[in-house]
């Protein structure tokens, strides 16, 4: 599958927007990544902000230092050179504990029933019926069965958006609320369109609500091991396995959270998107013996 | 030297030039949403144009100086009283300990500047002293003000000294309907022609909705956009988009109703098609605009706006002149 050509447009004054595909793809994920990285090794004057995005990135500067134009140029030269040398990764693996299923998300659910699709379901039994699941057992499984890929983090601090690592075909989609909540607990688990999300903090949202993790993902404090580097947590092009968890453990893991001793499975990982594309199965089997071996 | 906050206001934040570099996972610029008014707050009373001041929207609060101080109040017209004595906007002012200083309603504008020599001293996060408060971080403990919180101040520079004037014609102007220069772009070619032709030719309000992530506007005619097959992952509405990063000051249109323009605490990105972005020169003016205010978006391109970019500048640079 090819993506085609990029499509520049500006952003006011101060920023360049580059859509690498209308749609979204792992492909254009990676050619943005690739891009984005070796943008931000060139060091451009004037550059502050590189934001890569699922299949687009934008990039924000001071044009008193470089012109927009010089800018586009800059741009559309990273694109040619990085052709496809960008289709390996060195990145990380992470686990996240979920509890499906939970008392909290469901709660909330009811309380916006009216903005729902189906009212008299609940947000995990109407993903599963639409994406062709017998039970929300068998969506559960299939859901953390195999890695995400964090192609975005944004909306606002530290929330990651995860593209499903199976083929188009397999992919589970669902459509948003009609109409968005105005409150969704933090540490939700949330899908909509093709993409899951974690709520980083309480606020509003439209995404169906599947789950919570007990790992918090964005702290000021930064009271937790992994999070002492810096306050929010995910990267882009971070691999991400759901593991699913019942209550007990849920209940254990917060008591961790709050002893400051809670630590996430995290090991690093090169992915290869040519192997990846070439065998999703074998390749995603390859990635959870890095995540479980020592 | 500290204040303590007898009364808030509505939304009153400490903020200062805003926090770069990290917007790649979130974390928005923040900082003083009318940055001119912010800078000549500061030099009015002395300090570093990128020192920590008040931000008060619509609403002022009301403050107690424990200890002598020199304050300037600029941007919107938002006059001080010291123990209800009436003094001077756009003026560096000597506050006695024990004062009391509370404010008028706003008459004209938005957001005041309230600077104070030595700047509020909070602690700086990722290179800023702003507040963000979806992330519950920088400025006062990563909030608004509330009743009975306490502001450390720095210590005075030199330079601070009561009369420093800011001269009227210097002033941020407060119109009650304003132009707003917007480049197109983004997925400008996502609408119809006839709505963007619309877009540009009807008078547009200010919301309720209006505060530091966005400013919506309302009474415009509808947007269309054009008819298409979603792409995998855009969602459904005509006006979603994969979802992707927001530039500052861009314009999305959620299902073609009311358009939102992203200001400093932006949500930074998203689903919904931006149709074009306002122009850097004049993010400022919108920070002044309370409900109701109107607005006229006015198309122009780059050359255009680098050329309002450099004219900013130079009222910029006029008005430091006039207050070293």
């Amino acid at each position: 599958m090819t993506i085609g050509t990029a499509r520049y447009t500006p952003g006011g004054d101060e920023h360049i927007f580059v859509e690498l595909s209308e749609e979204m793809s792992l492909e254009a994920f990676f050619k943005g990544m690739a891009i984005t990285t070796a943008l931000a090794q060139q060091q451009v004057p004037g550059v502050t902000e590189i934001c890569p995005a699922n299949a687009s990135y934008q990039v924000r500067f001071d044009p008193d230092i470089t012109h927009p134009d010089a800018m586009l140029a800059i741009l559309k030269q990273v694109e040619a050179e990085v052709g496809d040398a960008g289709l390996e990764l060195d990145t990380r693996i992470v686990e996240i504990p979920v509890l499906f299923d939970d008392p909290w998300t469901n709660e909330t659910q009811l309380r916006f029933r009216e903005r729902h699709q189906d009212p008299t379901s609940t947000d995990l039994q109407y993903a599963a019926r639409v994406n062709g699941y017998a039970s929300v057992a068998d969506f559960v499984a299939a859901y953390s069965g195999s890695p995400w890929f964090v192609s975005m983090v944004g909306f606002v601090a530290g929330l990651p958006f995860m593209f499903q690592m199976v083929e188009r075909a397999r992919q589970i989609e669902v459509p948003k609320y009609l109409r968005p909540r105005t409150d969704t607990p933090k540490l939700t688990i949330g899908h909509g369109g093709c993409f899951n999300a974690i709520y980083s903090v309480r606020g509003a949202g439209g995404y169906q609500m599947f789950g919570i993790t007990p790992a918090p993902i964005f702290d000021p404090a930064q009271g937790l091991p992994y999070l002492k580097d810096f306050m929010a947590f995910f990267r882009p092009g971070d691999i991400v396995k759901f593991e699913s968890i019942d209550r007990a453990a849920y209940d254990a893991a917060l008591e961790r959270v709050a002893a400051g001793t809670f630590d996430l499975r995290i090991r690093p990982v090169k992915f290869s998107l040519k192997q990846f594309l070439a065998d999703p199965a074998a390749y995603n089997r390859s990635l959870l013996e890095v995540l479980h071996g020592n | 030297m500290a204040i303590e906050v007898i009364k808030p206001g509505l939304a009153t934040t400490v903020q200062d030039a805003g926090r770069v570099g990290y917007y790649n996972i979130g974390i928005p610029l923040s900082g003083a949403l009318d940055q001119y008014s912010f800078r000549a707050a500061n030099l009015l009373v002395g300090n570093d144009e990128n020192a920590a001041v008040l931000e008060c929207a619509l609403l002022g609060p009301e403050l107690r100086f424990l200890d002598d101080a020199i304050i300037a109040v600029a941007g919107s017209t938002m006059t001080p009283k010291l123990d209800s004595v009436t003094a001077a906007t756009n003026e560096a002012i000597a506050v006695r300990a024990g004062t009391v200083v509370s404010f008028d309603f706003m008459r004209t504008g938005a957001r005041a500047y309230v600077a104070v020599a030595g700047g509020i001293d909070v602690p700086m996060v990722l290179g800023s002293r702003s507040t963000y408060g979806l992330g519950a971080f920088g400025g006062f403990m990563g909030r608004k003000l509330a009743v009975g919180d306490v502001l450390q101040v720095g210590a005075a520079p030199a330079g601070a000294r009561a009369g420093r004037r800011l001269p009227a014609a210097l002033a941020m102007p407060l119109p009650k309907e304003v132009e707003l220069r917007v480049m197109p772009g983004l997925y400008y070619h996502r609408i119809t022609d006839a709505s963007a032709a619309r877009f540009f030719e009807d008078t547009w309000t200010v919301a309720p909705e209006a505060d530091r992530i966005g400013y919506r506007y309302r009474n415009g005619r509808p947007l269309e956009f054009r008819p298409r097959q979603p792409p995998f992952g855009a969602g459904s509405d005509p006006s979603n988009i994969v979802d992707a990063g927001y530039p500052y000051g861009s314009i999305q249109v959620p299902g073609g109703v009311e358009p939102i323009i992203l200001h400093r605490d932006a949500v930074s990105g998203g689903g919904y098609a931006m149709i074009g972005t306002v122009i850097s020169a004049d993010m400022d003016k919108i920070a002044q605009m309370q409900p109701n205010y109107k607005a006229r978006f006015v198309k122009v391109d780059l050359e255009q706006a680098l050329a309002a970019r450099r004219d900013r500048k130079e009222q910029v640079a006029g008005m430091r002149a006039a207050l070293r």
